[in-house]
């Protein structure tokens, strides 16, 4: 971004890629699949790099109001600094954050997620999902994420992405306004769980699995979700038949972006 | 045509009146115990989502059974209550069925009434069966689901049945005595003509139990509105200012507290300037706490939250947490908030809180501070949740049960430093390096290095 704004130019879309995104093995994957996607149908976007830092949602709903604050409004003076108008992410917790609660703080944008982007892409026919893997007959089941559905009503971006690839697409007994957390929201990520009978991954895992049958693809739009299904197909030693992956991931390999 | 009966009417009716009055001002007081809270925008917004979720209960109808069983009596009751408006005013001026002179209309209204009574005993009787024999988890399970609650459950399911029968003890004698002297009763009865005999044939007995069926069902609504504002039932009035002033915006924007937005700016910017500080009718500054301690912390709307509560339970069986075996269940936080304002405040007549520490409850480790936090609800409950929103989602009367829990929270960590210790390792590595996992911010841009570009490569 930094690069863009000394050369006087502004882009169309600016990609928050998020801690996870960032920082996560796992979850850099599907940054990089997400990247490849904007290059290939040739959107002018900029990253922050360096520039960005956390949105502050962890530290807000584990009750840090004040930490989560300055992290706001120091991102903020780094987004309007940059004359920002369009924000999309990858991140369900990051676009709730800045879509809805960095507007009181004086950061107003418009946001979007991947999962709505990557539908706008395939409706205006700029991604074919042609080319590359093929999905068709394999078996698809779509894991709501809570700060997605829930939190911001969004259910069917996610699973018209997925349509395109002409999989087969199961849905969870408990899915869009039902669906299941993975465990991992309200900051639950960065802590262990209360005492209890069983962890909420687990719970969702044998859900997924059931609903899948011998294979098939848990897919996800939040990098929490993904760390949770993840090590839920690992602790049920699935990981052979059950693959978790990104939308965006699915998608890049459709249209044969990946390597 | 008015008599001492009248008379003897006109009194316990005023007095059930007055009580209930009197009740709801009590209640109208907790309320205000909350914070300030404007929540006036958009009213069309406000009256078409009453009108869809609370009149027209649309988010019952995500479970059919009890939704249709639900709908039998709460039509019923909204529909009974026009034949209730006749024995007032029969019951005050001595007069019979005055509304008679409708015709054919008030056929077709006590007709209606008639069919609807009748379900409405089926749908009691079948909810009684869920509570006590098959017990229906959702309602029979769960710490908070002490013997009071239980038991005010089933108490308003049997005042329901019993006022049925009276309003058919009173039709069928009725109509009997109309046959006896010959002469049509205005009205159709569907249900009671099918019993006309059930009483016999003698004037004296009918006409008794026309009047004690009578009798029996109007005192039976006094004190079942008297009795509501101790009981869970209050829901059937509280429902409708509840959803009127819920949450419009999406359900994952939490509130932000402006006082911490004035403390940081003047932090970063020592030259700004924030808004002098309120002050209260000394002249003193009050003092906010962050987060929410006790009941005085949380808004008014949130106290709302908890008179309008059913104990119905659907928050806690779609709980992420609860359903995993935490202690955490959302019902039990609003049911404690009641309880808590009704210690602290106005208490109704017939007031059983939870105190869970009293009562032996292993799970819960409350301690005897008198406040809603610790005293009734644990922060191990409050760390269980994963602010998924199910619960909100779930509640038939948008009760925000997540707006409470994370206030609580907020206390914890903005008051007390509370937080779990990895949450606070969380919170560092925020400061630090602007994520909340322990790398440097430097390498931030690194999941570039390894892109592949079919363009660039």
């Amino acid at each position: 971004m930094a690069e863009m704004a000394a050369n006087g130019q502004e882009p169309e879309v600016l990609f928050w890629v998020g801690c996870a995104g960032s920082f996560d093995d796992r979850y850099k994957r599907v940054t990089r699949a997400f990247v490849q996607i904007l290059e290939h149908v040739g959107v002018k976007y900029a990253v922050l790099g360096t520039e960005e830092s956390c949105t502050g949602d962890p530290a807000k709903r584990a009750g840090n109001e004040f930490l989560f604050q300055m992290q706001a409004l120091t991102n903020i003076e780094v987004l309007n600094g940059y004359n920002i108008k369009k924000i999309v992410t990858a991140c369900p917790h990051c676009f709730n954050t800045i879509k809805n609660e960095y507007p009181d703080l004086g950061g107003n944008y418009e946001v979007i997620h991947h999962s709505t982007f990557l539908q706008q892409l395939i409706n205006e026919g700029k991604v074919h999902v042609q080319g590359g893997e093929a999905f068709k007959g394999k078996r698809i089941t779509y894991h709501d994420s809570c700060y997605l559905g829930r939190a911001n009503d969004i259910y069917e971006a996610p699973r018209d992405v997925l349509a395109a690839l002409d999989a087969d697409l199961v849905e969870m007994k408990r899915s869009r306004a039902n669906g299941l957390c993975c465990g991992a929201g309200g900051a639950q990520m960065f802590k262990e769980a209360e005492p209890g009978r069983k962890e909420i991954n687990i719970e969702r895992t044998e859900e997924a699995l059931a609903t899948l049958g011998a294979e098939g693809v848990i897919a996800t739009a939040c990098p929490f979700c993904m760390v949770m299904m993840n090590d839920g197909v690992k602790n049920k030693e699935q990981e052979q038949n059950v693959k978790v992956f990104d939308i965006a991931e699915l998608i890049a390999q459709a249209e044969g972006l990946t390597k | 045509m008015i008599g001492i009966s009248n008379i003897i009417f006109l009194i316990v009716a005023a007095i059930g009146i007055g009580l209930f009055v009197w009740q709801i001002r009590k209640i109208r007081k907790n309320i205000q115990l909350g914070r300030d809270l404007v929540l006036e925008d958009n009213p069309s917004e406000r009256i078409n989502k009453t009108l869809l979720v609370a009149f027209g209960q649309q988010k019952m109808f995500k479970r059919m059974l009890p939704a249709i069983l639900h709908l039998f009596v709460y039509v019923g009751f909204l529909v009974i209550n026009i034949e209730v408006l006749e024995i007032l005013i029969d019951g005050i001026f001595g007069t019979h069925r005055v509304l008679g002179f409708m015709g054919p209309f008030y056929d077709g209204l006590m007709a209606v009434n008639e069919i609807l009574a009748a379900l409405v005993i089926v749908a009691c009787a079948i909810f009684l069966w869920r509570r006590n024999v098959t017990r229906v988890p959702r309602l029979a399970t769960g710490v908070e689901m002490r013997a009071w609650p239980k038991m005010d459950a089933s108490i308003i399911l049997m005042i329901e049945i019993v006022l049925m029968f009276a309003l058919f003890a009173f039709n069928i004698a009725d109509l009997k005595l109309a046959e006896l002297r010959g002469h049509e009763l205005a009205g159709a009865f569907p249900v009671s003509s099918m019993f006309v005999n059930a009483f016999g044939a003698d004037a004296g007995t009918l006409a008794t139990i026309a009047s004690v069926g009578w009798w029996i069902h109007i005192i039976g609504i006094l004190a079942f509105m008297n009795y509501l504002p101790s009981s869970k039932h209050f829901h059937i009035i509280m429902a409708f200012p509840n959803v009127y002033f819920s949450k419009l915006v999406p359900k994952g924007k939490m509130t932000t507290n402006p006082a911490i937005t004035h403390e940081i700016k003047a932090m970063l910017d020592p030259s700004y300037q924030p808004p002098a500080p309120e002050v209260d009718a000394e002249g003193n500054p009050v003092i906010q706490r962050f987060g929410a301690k006790d009941i005085e912390d949380l808004t008014w709307k949130q106290m709302m939250d908890a008179y309008t509560c059913t104990e119905c339970g659907r928050c806690t069986s779609v709980c992420p947490a609860n359903i995993t075996g935490k202690l955490l269940s959302p019902r039990k936080i609003i049911m404690d908030t009641r309880d808590r304002m009704e210690e602290k405040g106005e208490h109704p007549a017939i007031f059983r809180p939870n105190h869970y520490k009293e009562m032996g409850v292993e799970r819960v480790e409350t301690t005897e501070e008198k406040t809603l936090l610790r005293g009734y609800i644990t922060p191990e409950e409050l760390w269980a949740c994963t602010t998924c929103n199910a619960c909100v989602e779930s509640c038939p009367v948008n009760i925000d049960q997540l707006s409470t829990i994370m206030d609580l929270r907020r206390y914890l960590v903005l008051e007390e430093s509370a937080a779990p210790a990895s949450l606070n390792a969380m919170f560092t590595n925020i400061e630090n390096n602007g994520a909340p996992w322990a790398f440097p911010a430097s390498d931030r841009f690194n999941w570039a290095d390894e892109l592949y570009l079919p363009s660039k490569n």
